[in-house]
């Protein structure tokens, strides 16, 4: 697979497209990825060094470990503690703190916490172990629903009684509109992520790019697919114009993978959802829809919470670009990877994470 | 002898004990039956004489010595096993300190239940590496734990070796100015082995790494002035680097380009979200020279099969002391940091 994407890592190619961005940025223009995959991407090449100064990067709440809210890591451990039950989940969940603990120490005091690497090995599980309740920790944006929603269709057509999911999925244009609803909000342009509109299309950034007269590039995550997403959405600040454009021409259609948005709706529905550091966005996340209701696992093991989250940590300001990690006072001091104090830092994807990993170099905060 | 071993036909009658009990480990006459009738004429060897301890003949030279455990899942995978695994990382450990490995103790820790086929052809493994390496497993230990008290079967090893030589080759030796050289295409062992776990199956046809380094090492110490080697187990190229510009107080800059990766081994990294610079091999390693020896160095390693891809991947230079930093071909640079944990797949 390497092959497909070799060529998206072209030095010269990313090169002549950053020489041609230098020469049409005439003004200073403030751009959100929103995607936490893109900020890993755009910070482990250094493409964001080689940017024209007066381009300002933001980094975007894309990352679903960062914005699962602390109630639900704390609704997951409850629920993995059962002794009956066997917690699956994406790796990367496994060291976001909740109120008291993550989910490994919960595993290392006994639980049965379980990484998968898809939702269908999750039913699998469930089905080898008839006596155990298996419970799924349904996080992500609109890339991961599919294949969750195929596992629940999957379970009720086998009659399964012992698989449940914990949902936490949220949904990006919400995102986008509360981001430039907010009074504070500086962001001028956008790099819509790349795979999540592999499943949804970009018709909703259409809209969006209308009504809030802001330009949207559906972006990749290779280098040459991030310059030239900044270069299109540069291009068009420069020219005053707020189109949806798709520079992810290679996996991503207008319309998105319909089979795949039929199954997410016959599903899940539409719902308010909290996000962590952020709050209630309204209509942003999926629920379970009443036909699938019994494999909801917050009513099957009635578990109710509703957690504060501490104030030290800025993760919210962060995920909306209003501050940079390095603008905290405790990032790298009592926040780091090992010992994270909210989910930005936890996250692989996540931005404070990111600054942390690739620009502490020689000891400065740039 | 060797005939018998490589028949790979288990010695104690499996219609009569098919699986390890609880007696294999208590010292009585089960106990004594695995000794006799497996793991002596899988390791034969003089000193396994029936005491509990070796006494091991002078030795011409300073002493190296080192331990490690042994806990992989699955046991058998492609490319090793267990026990090559064993005995390999123990010589490694040894070949990395410029020691020739020549003793090695073996403490099993096995789970009741474990079949004892398994632990034939676990122990005819040893015997097949322990010869190719040239050590003598001269002391050992077995417990049987009680069904769910362990996974299968854990190896503790220790190992012996003989630095024939006067020079101190150790991670306070490397200098500024240093060129740091790769063995090989990093990151295969990991991502065996993670390939093979449950849970995160996946299609693919990569093998370990795992491989003795005695060997070339030996080669190198003699035609080269090596300041440092360190293998690239757990924690992979990154671990290495910094734990050896740590100890001693350097920084290291290397250019991603020239390391050298597979690609199905990129490949499986891309799915996962793993950077291979992070992930565990067995049979790949760093060394320190001076820039004057860099080029032999590559020569010396490149006639070994096991090392055929060696190349130059960075430099020792002036930098934050302790630190080690990724160039890449974009002109960007990345600071080099251990990952937290360890490596977990991400959600996309």
């Amino acid at each position: 697979m390497i092959k497909y994407v070799s060529e998206f890592r072209n030095v010269q190619a990313v090169h002549k497209i950053l020489k041609d961005l230098h020469g049409i940025t005439k003004h200073s223009w403030s751009i959100m990825e929103i995607c936490g995959g893109q900020t890993h991407a755009l910070l482990r090449y250094g493409i964001d060094e080689l940017l024209p100064k007066k381009i300002t990067l933001l980094h975007g709440p894309g990352c679903p470990v960062c914005v699962t809210p602390l109630e639900k890591i704390d609704k997951a451990i409850y629920i993995a503690r059962q002794s009956d039950v066997i917690f699956c989940s994406f790796g990367d969940m496994l060291r976001v703190p909740g109120s008291h603990l993550d989910l490994l120490s919960a595993k290392a005091e006994g639980a049965d916490v379980r990484i998968v690497y898809s939702p269908m090995d999750a039913l699998k599980i469930a089905g080898e172990n008839p006596h155990r309740r298996v419970v799924f920790f349904a996080v992500g944006f609109e890339t991961t629903v599919p294949a969750i929603a195929m596992t629940v269709h999957r379970a009720a057509t086998l009659k399964m009684k012992n698989f449940y999911l914990l949902v936490s999925h949220v949904l990006v244009p919400p995102a986008i509109r509360a981001l430039l609803a907010a009074p504070d909000n500086r962001v001028q342009g956008f790099l819509a992520a790349g795979h999540v509109c592999t499943v949804m299309g970009y018709e909703e950034y259409i809209a969006i790019s209308k009504e809030f007269k802001i330009p949207i590039v559906v972006t990749g995550f290779e280098p040459y697919d991030l310059a030239m997403g900044i270069f299109m959405c540069v291009r068009q600040l420069e020219n005053g114009t707020f189109k949806t454009e798709n520079e992810y021409t290679r996996a991503v259609a207008r319309q998105g993978n319909v089979l795949a948005q039929d199954l997410m709706h016959r599903v899940f529905k539409v719902v308010d959802r909290k996000w962590r550091g952020i709050g209630v966005i309204p209509q942003s996340g999926l629920d379970l829809n009443e036909h699938y209701a019994e494999f909801d696992a917050e009513t099957a093991f009635n578990v109710h919470l509703e957690v504060q989250e501490p104030e030290e940590c800025i993760s919210g300001l962060v995920l909306q670009g209003v501050k940079k990690p390095f603008e905290c006072s405790e990032f790298a001091k009592r926040c780091t990877p090992d010992h994270p104090l909210g989910a930005t830092m936890v996250s692989t994807e996540g931005a404070c994470a990111a600054y942390y990993r690739y620009k502490m170099i020689d000891g400065d905060k740039k | 002898m060797t005939q018998d071993i490589l028949s790979f036909q288990c010695p104690i009658p499996l219609d009569e004990y098919p699986y390890v009990v609880m007696g294999h480990g208590g010292g009585g006459r089960l106990s004594h039956q695995l000794i006799e009738q497996m793991i002596a004429p899988a390791l034969k060897n003089p000193y396994l004489d029936g005491h509990d301890g070796a006494v091991l003949g002078p030795v011409d030279g300073k002493i190296a010595y080192t331990t490690d455990s042994y806990v992989v899942n699955p046991l058998f995978f492609p490319g090793g096993d267990i026990g090559k695994l064993a005995v390999y990382g123990t010589v490694n450990d040894l070949a990395m300190c410029g020691a020739l490995p020549r003793y090695l103790s073996l403490g099993f820790i096995i789970e009741e239940g474990f079949s004892m086929n398994t632990l034939w052809k676990i122990l005819v493994s040893i015997g097949i590496a322990a010869r190719e390496t040239g050590v003598q497993v001269v002391t050992g230990d077995t417990k049987v734990v009680d069904k769910n008290k362990g996974d299968g079967i854990y190896i503790n090893t220790s190992g012996i070796g003989v630095v024939p030589h006067n020079l101190r080759i150790a991670p306070d030796q490397v200098k500024t100015g240093d060129k740091i050289i790769i063995s090989g295409d990093i990151g295969r062992h990991g991502m065996c082995i993670m390939s093979q776990r449950e849970g995160l199956s996946f299609e693919s046809d990569i093998s370990s790494d795992c491989a003795p380094l005695a060997g070339v090492t030996a080669e190198l110490v003699q035609n080269v002035n090596v300041h440092c080697m360190r293998d690239l187990t757990r924690g992979g190229l990154v671990s290495a680097l910094l734990e050896i510009a740590g100890v001693s107080k350097t920084y290291m800059e290397i250019t991603e380009e020239h390391v050298p990766v597979n690609s199905n081994v990129a490949g499986a990294c891309e799915i996962l979200g793993l950077d291979p610079m992070h992930v565990a091999n067995e049979g790949r390693f760093i060394v320190f020279v001076p820039p004057v020896d860099a080029q032999r160095t590559v020569q010396i390693l490149q006639q070994h099969d096991i090392a055929q891809h060696a190349r130059i991947i960075g430099t020792v230079a002036n930098g934050t002391p302790g630190s080690a930093v990724a160039c890449n071909a974009f002109g960007g640079r990345r600071i080099l940091s251990m990952f937290s944990g360890e490596q977990l797949p991400r959600i996309c």
